[in-house]
This record gives structure tokens, C-alpha cells and sequence, in this order.
């Protein structure tokens, strides 16, 4: 039975199961790393779902999807930026109404333009890597390396360039430290000369671009569709997984595999352990709670997140 | 002395952003319908004639207001205390499962006893699911926003688990149609732990009412925690606290008042209110729990709490006025066939949302220059 369970198949479905949430909590670590809370990430993943459906079924192009998904994330990346950043209302708010607003108007626009609202995709991504050989075919160990690592939508190939980049740019790059500054002690890093302003701005659409992207992958590479509300919940356990990845990228990218794979063992498990399913699917919410009230290891959010800037104090 | 009324012309605009906010909505509203092909001011017209041009049509809407003033409520007064209880989704569920499961476990109580029992039970399982992100708070200075978003989906999990666990037996036509549940479900609640329609009152009263309306005396038991609501926190020690802490911990702390108990207890408080969503939703309207994912009514009472400016009356009439609008949305679908979906009133509600905190942020700086150049 455990070998049943834990073979290649498995782990390349936790890593497929992992992307969305690596890549929205990646946008999350973007956005809180220069101040900004992003709870709208749930529907800008929803919105870049639908997007990147919908262009890809006009266009037959599904890279063409992916874009439109990743432009749509910016778009209410940047709504979001203009009600937190420039009109400095409050984040939580404006994420929270972002989140009602793509549960609208993905459901509003699937009635318009395709009169329901489970869309099925028309047109597949290819698939990158090696071809993958017959079973019994030369050794199960190379074609089990495949099956994990080299046999996977472009996405996710994407994806582990985009962190490779993303702990680059954040820890190596001057552009990285104001970023950092910006979230921590925007005062000082003002002194300094660096635009809040425009590294916010920049942040927080950076992280609707990743969540957009999040949802291409949710809706064209995992489940062929897109249905009303499918996001169901990524973006908040995305949101779990910057904190117990303490808002680094790397860390984040572990705790999204973490929870994909307890995701991937859940639907594995249906019916099979004496351990209900859903005490599976609290765990990534449970490490959250935990990681911020333990007193080793603890995860300390950035000084200056949830606060809008202000130039001149008093 | 001109300045001056100036200076009260904003403080006026202060009060009535909600206002401007929804004139703005609809604004987008007509837009959106324009550009649809379609004709604003007839969809307007179906809408509001329909939700609130007859009795059927308020019964609908109050219907619909109720849980919202329950939710609305739950994020006001965690508000006055400075804090954002975002968990208004889980602490209504858990509190509602509860209330399910009294109502169908204890069949035998009469409704004198079984009602009140399956309200504080409501109650009482929204303020224990409260009080973990109120404790945490209180005791190491987690942000309660991250913790109660976390504890929402512990819940959906949690009931989800219970709801197989309790799944009501299947029908006879079930079994001889040879299907299952679609959607996990418990069994009944019992009669006598039933409310009343408002239906009932209005035929004692020999007022013509349409008896398949479900608004229910729930709506009653909304009006009273406003009251509530206002009481504890304008007229007793604890509210006076409650708010000493939402405005200014330390002051609050120097002046001889914990915070920590003040932040528990507005939590506790404010998901006791969320937990009464079930008297609405169970023993006014389905009489079991059926597991659905997230129905919104906990995040829409932040829209609504915002709209209603944290005070108990605005949340009351901000749930009112989501009520004309979530029916008359519905309505609208009917009459044009689906050509608008019902869906834009969620788009309307974002927007309304959205301007509110936007127009709210405006109107204070604008008051504060103001100040500065008195």
C-alpha cells in the first residue's frame, strides 16, 4: 500500500498541486515585503482563472491565455495598489472587496460570454521535458525521474525560474533591499531617496501578476475548466504559506510543496486512513496559526505591513 | 466665520460617504448595464419596484437582510475595539452547526426550552471560534486579520467532517431512486425548535402576507442584538472599555483598563453575533445544515459594517439596503432571461465597498488640511 501511495506519479501531482500555491504566495511575499497585506490574492487567482480560459478559448492559443491572465492579475493588482497606496484606505478593505468583485464578475462575464459557468478549455499547453517511456521500457528509475521532474506543463519550468529570480532580485539586488526597506521602515528608506510610492506600486502589481499566473495554471494545466469560485481558497493557503515560509521566497516555495503534498496525500487517501480527509486539509491553515504564536521559530510579519505611508508625521 | 461653515460642510460629507458611495455604484451599475445593450432605468425600476413596491417584496429583502445584520454587526463591534474580525464566515458556521445539532439531537425538549437552548448554542459556538484569534491576540500580538481567515477554513473543514458524521439517513424516495446525498446534509431539526414565519403573525393579525415567505422571526432576533449592540457599547462599563481600547490601547492601558480582557470579550461578543446567523439560515429557513462552501455572509457583513459606519443602526439599514439589492438583483435576472446576471450585484456591492473606504480616506484628509489651516 505505501508503495502504492508514495511513487513518482505522487510526487509529480504534489508538485502540479503545489505551483498555484507557490506562485500566489510568492506575490504575497512581494506585496507584505514592501507593506502592503494582499488578501485579495484568492480573487485575483480566481480572475486570472477565468482570464486565462476565456482568451485562450477566443484565441486558441493558450499562451495567449496565460497572458490574459497575468494582465488581469495586474489590473487588480493595480486597484488595489490605488486604493491602499495612493488613496491609503485600508488594505485589508480593499482586498476584501477585490475578492467579492472577481467572485462577480468572473461568474457576470462566463454568463455573458459563454451563457454557463463551467467552461471547459479548448486548447492544451504543450507538455516540456523528456517524452516519457513505456513502462518496462529501459529503467524504472530514469523514467520515474522523468515522471517527477522532467515531464511537466511549461508553467512549471516557469515557475522554478520565477523563484530562482525572485530570491535573486529580493536578497541580491539594490532593487531588492528597497524593496525590503520600504516594508520594514519606510521613514528611513524615504531619507534615503527611494520612492514608497513607486516600490509599492511596483510590489503589489508584481504580486497580482503572480497570482493571475497562479490561476492560468489552476484552470488551463490542472483542471482543463474553469467553474465559479474554483480557486476555492488557494490564495489564503497561499497566504499560509509565506508565513510559515517567514516571507522569503524559498520558504515559501517549501511550504507550498509542503501543502501540496498534503493536498496530493488527501486525495490519495480518500477512503484509505482512518484520518479523515479534512483534518488534511486544516493543516496548512493550523502551521500558520502555529508558526506566528510559537515562541521558537517564531514568524514576525514586516513593521511597516497594514500601515500606509505618510510623508510627514504628526 | 466662512471658514467655518466650510469646515461643517465636510464634517456633513464625513457622515453621508456611504451615501455617495452607492449613487456611485449604481452609477457603475448603469454603466455596465448600458453597455450590455441593455436599459438602465428599466433595470433599476424592476429592482427596486419589486424588493421593496410591495409587502412580498419586504418580507424577501428583510429575509435576506437578517443574516447580514447578524455578520455586519459581528464586524462592527470588533471594530469599536480596534480589531477586524474577518472570521465572521467560521465563527457563523460553527456556531450554526451547533445550533443544527441541538435542534435534531434533543427532539424531545419543548419549544420553550429547545429554542432559547439552539439560540445560545448558535451563540455560544461563535464566541468559543472568537475567542481563539481574541486569545491570541490578547496574549502574543498575532494579528487576529491572519488568524481568523485561518480559522474560517478550519471550520469549513471542521463542519464538513461533522456533516458526514451526522449525515441524515436516506429518504425512501432516495433509496428507490438509488441516490445519494448531492450535498452532505444532517437530518431535520426538531418542530419545536423551529421560529416562526412572520407569515404566522401576519394571519393572527388578519394582514394579507404570502405564506411561502421565509422571513422569519429571526429578523426580530436581529433587531434586538442591534440594540444590543448599541447598548453594551454606548450605555455599560464594558462598552465604555471596549472603545477606550479600539481608540488608543495605551491611553486605554494608563487609564487602568486591560486590554487584553477588552480585546478577548469584543471578540467573544462579536462572534456570539456571527453565531446567530443560524437562527436565520437553520431554524428559520432550511431546518438543517447543509454543507456548502462559503456562502459570503461573513465577508459581505464587512461590506456591510463599512457601509454602516461601525454603528448598529447604519449596519441595520446598510443590511437592509444589500437585501433590496441581493433580491432585486435576483428579480432582475428572472425578468430579462438571464441577459444581466444576478452576479453584478456582487460587482455593485465590491464597488460600493470600494468607494466607501475610498471617499471615507478623501473626506478625512480633506477635513484634516482644514484643521491644519484653522
Amino acid at each position: 500500500m505505501f508503495g502504492d501511495i508514495f511513487n513518482a506519479q505522487f510526487v509529480a501531482s504534489s508538485i502540479r498541486v503545489a505551483i498555484p500555491l507557490a506562485l500566489a504566495g510568492l506575490g504575497g511575499v512581494f506585496s507584505e515585503r514592501s507593506g502592503v497585506i494582499n488578501i485579495g490574492l484568492e480573487g485575483m487567482i480566481l480572475s486570472g482563472a477565468f482570464a486565462a480560459v476565456a482568451v485562450t478559448n477566443f484565441t486558441q492559443n493558450p499562451w495567449a491565455g496565460v497572458l490574459g491572465a497575468i494582465l488581469v492579475g495586474i489590473l487588480l493588482g493595480l486597484i488595489h495598489a490605488i486604493t491602499c497606496i495612493t488613496f491609503k484606505a485600508n488594505q485589508i478593505v480593499s482586498g476584501v472587496a477585490i475578492n467579492l468583485f472577481s467572485s462577480g464578475i468572473t461568474v457576470f462575464f462566463s454568463w455573458l460570454l459563454f451563457g454557463e459557468t463551467q467552461i471547459m478549455v479548448k486548447s492544451n499547453l504543450p507538455i516540456w521535458g523528456l517524452p516519457l517511456p513505456d513502462i518496462g521500457e529501459g529503467s524504472t528509475f530514469v523514467r520515474n525521474i522523468i515522471v517527477m521532474f522532467a515531464h511537466h506543463s511549461p508553467l512549471v519550468y516557469l515557475t522554478i525560474v520565477i523563484f530562482i529570480l525572485a530570491h535573486l532580485i529580493i536578497y541580491k539586488t539594490p532593487f531588492g533591499l528597497r524593496l525590503r526597506s520600504v516594508g520594514e521602515y519606510p521613514q528611513a528608506a524615504d531619507t534615503m531617496g527611494v520612492n514608497i510610492i513607486k516600490m509599492r506600486y511596483i510590489a503589489v502589481m508584481t504580486s497580482g501578476a503572480l497570482a493571475g499566473l497562479a490561476g492560468s495554471f489552476l484552470s488551463l494545466e490542472q483542471a482543463h475548466f474553469f467553474v465559479k469560485e474554483m480557486s476555492g481558497g488557494r490564495g489564503f493557503i497561499a497566504l499560509a504559506a509565506m508565513i510559515f515560509g517567514k516571507w522569503t521566497p524559498l520558504g515559501t516555495a517549501g511550504a507550498a510543496l509542503l501543502f501540496g503534498f498534503g493536498e496530493a496525500l488527501a486525495m490519495r487517501l480518500q477512503g484509505v486512513l482512518a484520518i479523515p480527509v479534512q483534518f488534511i486539509h486544516m493543516v496548512p491553515y493550523l502551521l500558520a496559526i502555529f508558526v506566528l504564536v510559537s515562541a521558537i521559530g517564531r514568524a514576525t510579519p514586516m513593521a511597516a505591513v497594514g500601515i500606509p505611508y505618510e510623508k510627514e508625521i504628526g | 466665520m466662512k471658514i467655518n461653515k466650510k469646515f461643517d460642510y465636510f464634517v456633513i460629507l464625513e457622515k453621508i460617504t456611504p451615501l455617495i458611495a452607492v449613487i456611485f455604484a449604481l452609477l457603475v451599475g448603469a454603466i455596465v448595464i448600458m453597455l450590455i445593450g441593455e436599459d438602465p432605468v428599466f433595470v433599476y425600476k424592476t429592482l427596486f419596484s419589486n424588493a421593496i413596491g410591495n409587502r412580498d417584496g419586504w418580507g424577501n429583502v428583510l429575509f435576506r437582510a437578517t443574516p447580514l445584520i447578524f455578520t455586519g454587526l459581528t464586524v462592527a463591534f470588533a471594530f469599536r475595539c480596534g480589531l477586524f474580525n474577518i472570521g465572521g464566515e467560521g465563527q457563523m458556521y460553527i456556531g450554526t452547526f451547533l445550533a443544527t445539532w441541538v435542534g435534531f439531537t434533543f427532539t424531545n425538549l419543548p419549544a420553550f426550552i429547545l429554542i432559547p437552548l439552539c439560540i445560545l448554542t448558535a451563540a455560544a459556538g461563535g464566541a468559543l471560534w472568537a475567542a481563539v484569534p481574541g486569545i491570541l491576540k490578547a496574549k502574543t500580538g498575532v494579528h487576529e486579520v491572519i488568524v481568523t481567515i485561518m480559522m474560517n477554513w478550519i471550520a469549513a473543514s471542521l463542519t464538513f467532517f461533522l456533516v458526514l458524521k451526522f449525515k441524515a439517513p436516506p429518504t425512501e424516495a432516495m433509496i428507490e431512486a438509488g441516490v445519494k446525498q448531492m450535498i452532505p446534509h444532517t437530518s431535520e431539526i426538531a418542530q419545536a425548535a423551529r421560529l416562526p414565519r412572520l407569515y404566522s403573525i401576519f394571519k393572527f393579525l388578519n394582514i394579507d402576507f404570502p405564506a411561502y415567505n421565509q422571513v422569519n422571526v429571526s429578523f426580530f432576533i436581529a433587531i434586538g442584538v442591534a440594540i444590543l449592540a448599541y447598548y453594551i457599547l454606548w450605555k455599560t462599563n464594558l462598552g465604555y472599555e471596549i472603545r477606550a481600547v479600539g481608540y488608543s490601547p495605551l491611553a486605554a492601558e494608563y487609564g487602568g483598563i486591560s486590554v487584553a480582557k477588552n480585546i478577548i470579550l469584543a471578540m467573544v461578543i462579536s462572534g456570539a453575533f456571527a453565531g446567530l446567523v443560524g437562527t436565520n439560515e437553520i431554524m428559520g429557513f432550511k431546518y438543517r445544515w447543509r454543507q456548502e462552501l462559503f456562502t459570503g455572509l461573513g465577508f459581505n457583513g464587512i461590506a456591510v459594517a463599512l457601509l454602516g459606519k461601525n454603528h448598529p443602526l447604519g449596519v441595520v439599514l446598510a443590511a437592509i439596503l444589500f437585501g433590496i439589492l441581493n433580491y432585486g438583483g435576483a428579480i432582475v435576472n428572472i425578468y430579462t432571461a438571464g441577459r444581466i446576471p444576478r452576479e453584478l450585484i456582487m460587482v455593485l456591492q465590491a464597488v460600493i465597498v470600494i468607494f466607501v473606504v475610498i471617499s471615507d480616506e478623501v473626506v478625512k484628509r480633506l477635513i484634516r488640511q482644514r484643521r491644519k489651516i484653522l
